[in-house]
């Protein structure tokens, strides 16, 4: 009996933070000490906190070490592991309480979190399906075979309130009983695993932290719907996350989970997995399954749905992980418990993955109808050096924006649409008073025209005009007429898209106009960015009495475009430096080199 | 798998490894081993084993085994701080394997403290 866990975060961030070389360093100093059979390390999925990545956590104490070097392992090992004292100066601050350590639940990150989809996220190890089943696992799909009838299963799915964490926000419940009436001699189960939106890694941190969960809602999702085969769709820049998931599938048919006569109650299900080469649209359901089938990724026209229609033109059901992760506790706990969490048309909790001007970077869930406000300030722990949050960018590339002024909505699916952004997958970058709202907008823009793929023309091409119009003004050529067609051109865009990556395409563009519209109007009238982004719109300048003439400025420009003057401030010994604006590139390496303040950017 | 007893069993037999990775809250009893370098010397290594197997053996799901450091009583090591929900703490000294065992079965699963180990 091992008679200490050690949990390392084995998720993308904290891998790329180098948590492989903590758990080997771990290994090596365990055994040096001769400590092997007493203590066992663990690779966690994703705890959540990245931004104090890599993470550790040691029981039975629950010592929660942030940002661990390789170096401080052997302190660790032999203090703690071996002696018992715990190395303070490592633990995260906010759970050092005086002479005693804090339960990393009663830090202000993880208080407000309700855990649902990430349960078992930086709690079991992902590639052991004994912890998986310790937890609870499986016992959901037994209870569907077992007790309940597929028609059951759909009810309690429908009464639960459970809505499509995708975006889109569509009734599970109902998208499963469109299949389950449907006929057919074939019908699957498709998992959207795409995660397109720059910025949103919740479902990669499902996948990374609880493949299991996703496998065991597929097998509850055939069982309902009446289809015994299964695909996960996901992007192939995400290794850990695929690696993670086959080794679940490949242990599911080990122990008869997946395969024929599950529980032997006659029931065959069994899951593929199938990589994306990361276009957007492929995230899109009809492109999806279009990419599945071996195809070129392109949307087609719906009706026919894929609950008609899908994979194989046969009848489908296609959910997003989150909303896969949400149903075996939604089984085993019941419909009302399900409901009783949210408010009253979005029920349960929201997976977001906080990132852009903000302290705690890293992956919170919440119940729906927490105010952007908690989020943010609670959670999120605030917008770093001192600066005033402006907005927060929610939905990515087929999302709006929401101002500080309404920071006190609750967050849920209607009330976002209601002031005209959208819920999204789950993404939430939060800006400072240093992001443009016209530059945000454009970069989503650049984003989307990437990303489309081509089939039809208003997506096509009008992504492409948006995207001039967005330069045009950013460099400083605008006019007033300009906003006017921007505005036009993308309510053209929606309307006639064949699909959804068309459709919401213009929304950046829709909501900063309609909450920031005075950025636009200050960069076509006034020529001016406030936010000092947009270079075109910006001079560097020497302020030649506040120049002490050391020269340091003239010798980082890279453009060659800071000279000495002959002028001499009163009071200084040396000539002013001057920057002569037609050669300055405007790249800012003067600004922070000169110790004296005296080069402002206007 | 055919049986939902086949799922609880696993189920169980990995509980209990797990059991080390819950909060230790105010409702179970904590058996602390001081492990500094002078209980380490006096042979407080085997004092924890001891006490972290049989906890396992009895199936005693409402303990937690933990270690502290030195806490000026060299002499007396290995000793061991067992504390019972609502009861005063017991100070055991001079501990080792053999008399884990036996505070195990009378103290922790009894409930009666092993008054001849006490200072
Ligand atoms: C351009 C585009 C990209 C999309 N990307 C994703 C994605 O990456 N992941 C996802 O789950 N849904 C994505 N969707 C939404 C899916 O089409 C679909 O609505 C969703 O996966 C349904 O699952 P749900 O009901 O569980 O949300 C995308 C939609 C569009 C139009």
């Amino acid at each position: 009996m091992y008679r200490s866990h050690v949990l390392v975060c084995g998720g993308t961030g904290c891998t790329s933070s180098n948590s492989p070389a903590i758990i080997e360093a771990l290994e090596r100093e365990i055994a040096k000490n001769g400590l092997q059979d007493e203590i066992k390390v663990i690779r966690t999925g994703c705890f959540g906190l990245c931004a104090l990545g890599p993470i550790m956590v040691v029981y039975p104490e629950g010592a929660f070490y942030s940002q661990v070097k390789v170096d401080d392992i052997p302190e660790i090992v032999e203090e703690h592991f071996l002696k018992g004292r715990v190395v303070t100066r490592l633990l995260y601050d906010e759970t050092v309480d005086g002479d005693s350590i804090k339960s990393l639940n009663e830090t202000n990150f993880y208080k407000k979190q309700h855990r649902v989809a990430l349960r078992n996220c930086g709690v079991i190890d992902p590639e052991d399906i004994n912890e998986y089943i310790a937890k609870d696992g499986y016992q959901a799909l037994a209870k569907c075979l077992k007790e309940l009838t597929p028609k059951q299963v759909v009810q309690i799915v429908s009464d639960s309130g459970l809505r499509g964490r995708g975006g889109g926000g569509f009734p599970t419940g109902r998208k499963w009983s469109f299949t389950a009436a449907n006929e057919a001699d074939q019908k699957y189960v498709v998992c959207n695993a795409d995660e397109g939106d720059p910025g949103a890694f919740m479902d990669r941190s499902v996948l990374e932290g609880d493949p299991h969960c996703i496998v065991e809602a597929m097998a509850i999702c055939g069982y309902a719907t009446g289809a015994t085969e299964g695909y996960v769709y996901v992007r192939a820049e995400y290794p850990i996350a695929v690696q993670r998931l086959k080794k679940a599938i490949e242990q599911a048919r080990e122990h008869g989970l997946l395969g024929k006569d599950i529980f032997g109650s006659g029931f065959d299900f069994d899951l593929h997995v199938r990589l994306g080469a990361g276009a957007f649209v492929c995230g899109e359901e009809t492109a999806l399954m279009t990419s599945i089938e071996g195809n070129r990724g392109e949307p087609r026209p719906r009706p026919p749905y894929p609950a008609v229609k899908g994979l194989f033109a046969k009848p489908t059901t296609e959910n997003n992980v989150e909303t896969f992760a949400n149903i075996p506790q939604i089984i085993l706990n019941g419909a009302e418990w399900f409901a009783s969490m949210g408010t009253e048309k979005s029920k349960g909790t929201k997976v977001f993955a906080l990132g852009g001007k903000i302290k705690n970077t890293g992956l919170v869930e919440i119940p729906m109808g927490t105010t952007l406000r908690e989020i943010i300030e609670e959670i999120g722990g605030g917008v770093p050096n001192g600066k005033k949050f402006k907005a927060a960018q929610t939905g990515g590339p087929s999302g709006g924006c929401i101002p500080a002024s309404l920071m006190d909505t609750p967050i849920d699916y209607d009330n976002l649409t209601a002031i005209g952004c959208m819920m999204g997958s789950g993404g939430l970058i939060v800006m400072d008073e240093d992001n443009c709202m016209v530059d945000i907008a454009k970069f989503f823009l650049n984003f989307t025209v990437d990303e489309s793929c081509g089939k039809c023309t208003p997506c096509r091409v009008g992504t492409k005009r948006l995207l001039e119009m967005l330069d045009k003004i950013t460099s400083g050529k605008g006019t007033l007429e300009d906003i006017d067609k921007l505005e036009e051109l993308c309510y053209y865009i929606k309307d006639n898209s064949l699909c959804g990556l068309g459709q919401t395409a213009p929304n950046p563009v829709l909501a900063t106009l309609k909450f920031f519209r005075e950025e636009y109007v200050a960069h076509v009238v006034d020529k001016k960015c406030a936010a000092g982004v947009c270079k075109d719109l910006l001079t560097f300048k020497i302020v030649k009495d506040s120049c002490f003439g050391c020269g340091m400025c003239a010798r980082q420009c890279p453009a060659e475009a800071i000279k000495v003057t002959d002028y001499v401030a009163p009071g200084k010994k040396k000539p002013a430096y001057n920057i002569d604006s037609d050669k300055c590139v405007k790249c800012g390496a003067c600004l922070s080199t000169c110790k004296f303040k005296a080069i402002v950017k206007e | 798998m055919k049986t939902l007893e086949e799922l609880l069993a696993i189920k169980s037999v990995t509980k209990k490894t797990m059991l080390v990775r819950e909060d230790i809250g105010d409702d179970k009893i904590k058996i602390v081993v001081g492990m500094g370098t002078c209980g380490i010397a006096a042979g407080a290594r085997d004092v924890l084993n001891a006490f972290v197997d049989g906890v396992a053996e009895k199936e005693l799901t409402n303990v937690a085994v933990t270690q502290m450091g030195c806490i000026d009583m060299c002499k007396y090591e290995p000793i061991v701080e067992v504390t019972v929900p609502g009861k005063e703490k017991v100070t055991y000294v001079n501990m080792t394997a053999e008399k884990a065992a036996k505070v195990i079965e009378e103290h922790i699963a009894g409930g009666e403290p092993v008054s001849e180990y006490i200072k």
